[in-house]
């Protein structure tokens, strides 16, 4: 499997990391070895076997519908300057 | 030592509010010379609330006036909590993670939050986030705590103090660490203790532990942080047994997991867990040899390509908007974001999440993530097949003792993930497992793993009791 410098590109920008060119190509060369590596869990037989997504039983939980105490909009907006009234501030979309 | 220093709290034998004043002390000495503290919460305020309840007689709560740490990835109200990383710089939550309401509810003094590799990223505490200063091992200032719960454990190493510390453990970062520094600690079955309050790595394996001096003081609060929480709907709905039990190993079978002492393994670590193998037969356990090929050979590359995976969705929501780190808004939504992770992660969380985003990726994701919870499935099993035919298995905590900063430098990223070859498939398969030193090799302390069936803890805990630390 070729992990060229577009690849890690690509990967980046689905990942919101904005990389140098350096570390493009560092990265590029340790993803190759380590994916090289890990390549290898292809010799163990997984016919029939289903994923696991949790090491124990998990099973959905649900609680009454009942409304309860949330955070304060005053409490939460606290933690940012980038805020307009009630509001979060963010970058502009377009 | 807990216990005894507990009931004379309460008893008004000891100030408290002096107590805690000294402890700071000692723990911001420790601290400017090995790195273990990230911040420190509201200590006198505490000393000062307990002791006013010693005067009126309304003391009570099994961790009364024991100072506790807190790894940097869990939730303290009003105490800046950023898992070690510059992208969470400056966020005081406005809550408590359950465990710490918990303990609270029990007396405790939060002391203050301990250092980690960036959200739990390594095995050596050396990936510490952008300027934040790496831990140094209390033994030899040259080598490394190891992490990912590095400054828990130097801590509890050093800490003259009553103290008991919260780890974390995804693939070992509760075990690791505590084996290089020689202390005790104590991972849970996963979903045996609330998640509510922790920063995620990877939500299908990560499990708030403890780390103290002796078993019992692990063990103590584990006990008090165990049960279900609705907060946390993967908590698990099962009985809690009592953690403050003695030692027994008599008619115990322990599996010796072949692969864990065979190559790769430095001689005088498997020595001296052979050796503490034999003190536990001595005392009437049986042993049985145990292979788990798939577990030892495919367990790393089935963990670093699920971790990150994990990690690469819970860290989307740092984006430098709602709290932590941030910048003026210039640039659309995607420059924005893009730039501030960019600026704020360090090197390895930027190399878990390009990983895992990988791992992911249509295209790729049969390969590797789908093929990873498969393989996963089949270390599950391979455990549980192993505890039809005995109780408990042990293995080295880690195959090597604390290696020095210049080691470390060298080691390549596969090296670097390799650390954790004994210790990521008892954490994928969510298994309880407690490291006790065992004595010295190379002149560092050794651990010795005890691992249990799910939610087992009691029965790990009495097989580390029953090994005498001084013999």
């Amino acid at each position: 499997m070729e992990i060229t410098p577009e690849v890690v590109k690509r990967v980046a920008a689905n990942a919101r990391l904005k990389l140098k060119e350096e570390e493009v190509k560092k990265f590029a060369q340790e993803m190759k070895d380590i994916l090289a590596n890990f390549a290898k869990l292809s010799e163990v037989n997984t016919d029939g076997v289903e994923p696991s997504f949790h090491p124990i039983p998990v099973k959905n939980v649900v609680r009454e519908d009942k409304p309860g105490k949330c955070l304060d909009r005053e409490e939460a907006l606290s933690l940012t300057p980038h805020r307009k009234d009630k509001y979060f501030r963010g970058p502009k979309v377009l | 030592m807990i216990k005894k220093f507990v009931a004379d709290a309460k008893a008004g034998k000891i100030d408290l509010v002096e107590h805690a004043q000294k402890a700071l002390e000692e723990a911001e000495k420790i601290n400017e010379e090995y790195h273990y503290l990230t911040a420190y919460a509201d200590v006198i305020e505490r000393a000062k609330e307990l002791q006013e309840q010693v005067k009126n007689g309304t003391a009570k709560g099994r961790l009364f006036g024991v100072l506790i740490s807190v790894k940097d990835s869990i939730c303290v109200k009003n105490v800046e909590t950023t898992a070690s990383s510059a992208i969470l710089k400056g966020y005081k939550p406005l809550y408590n993670a359950t465990v710490i309401k918990k303990c609270l509810d029990e007396g405790a003094i939060i002391l203050g939050k301990t250092v980690i590799d960036e959200f739990g990223f390594g095995g050596f505490s050396t990936n510490v986030g952008i300027g934040y200063q790496k831990p140094l091992n209390p033994l030899d200032k040259k080598r490394a705590t190891g992490g990912s719960s590095g400054g828990a454990a130097g801590l509890t190493r050093k800490a003259t103090f009553p103290h008991i510390a919260f780890g974390e453990s995804t693939g070992g970062s509760i075990v690791n660490p505590a084996s290089f520094c020689g202390v005790v600690g104590l991972c849970p079955t996963y979903g045996r203790v609330s998640r509510y309050g922790l920063i995620d790595y990877g939500n299908s394996l990560d499990k708030i532990g403890t780390m103290g001096q002796t078993v019992d003081d692990a063990a103590l609060l584990l006990e008090i942080i165990s049960g279900k929480d609705e907060k946390d709907s993967t908590s698990a709905d099962v009985p809690v047994p009592s953690l403050d039990t003695p030692g027994a190993v008599s008619g115990i079978r322990i599996g010796i997991v072949k692969e864990a002492f065979g190559e790769g393994i430095d001689n005088n670590v498997r020595k001296k867990v052979l050796d503490a193998v034999y003190q536990l037969e001595k005392k009437g356990a049986r042993k049985i040899e145990i292979s788990l090929p798939i577990s030892m050979n495919y367990g790393v590359p089935t963990y670093f390509t699920l971790a990150p995976a994990e990690a690469s969705t819970n860290l989307a929501k740092y984006c430098g908007m709602r709290y932590g780190a941030n910048e003026p808004l210039t640039g659309t939504y995607n420059e924005y974001f893009s730039r501030v992770r960019n600026n704020n992660f360090g090197e390895e969380a930027k190399r878990r999440l390009l990983l895992g985003t990988f791992a992911r990726l249509a295209g790729y994701r049969d390969a590797f993530y789908n093929k990873a919870a498969k393989v996963r499935t089949k270390i599950i099993h391979e455990y549980k097949h192993a505890f039809e035919q005995v109780d408990v298995l042990i293995t080295p905590t880690v195959a090597i003792t604390a290696p020095t900063f210049e080691e470390i430098k060298k080691l390549t990223p596969l090296q670097n993930f390799m650390i954790d070859l004994l210790t990521v498939s008892p954490n994928l398969a969510g298994l309880p497992h407690i490291t006790i030193p065992c004595g010295e090799a190379n002149g560092m302390p050794v651990g010795m793993m005890i691992i249990g069936p799910h939610f087992a803890e009691q029965k790990i805990i009495q097989v580390a009791k029953a090994y005498d630390v001084h013999q």
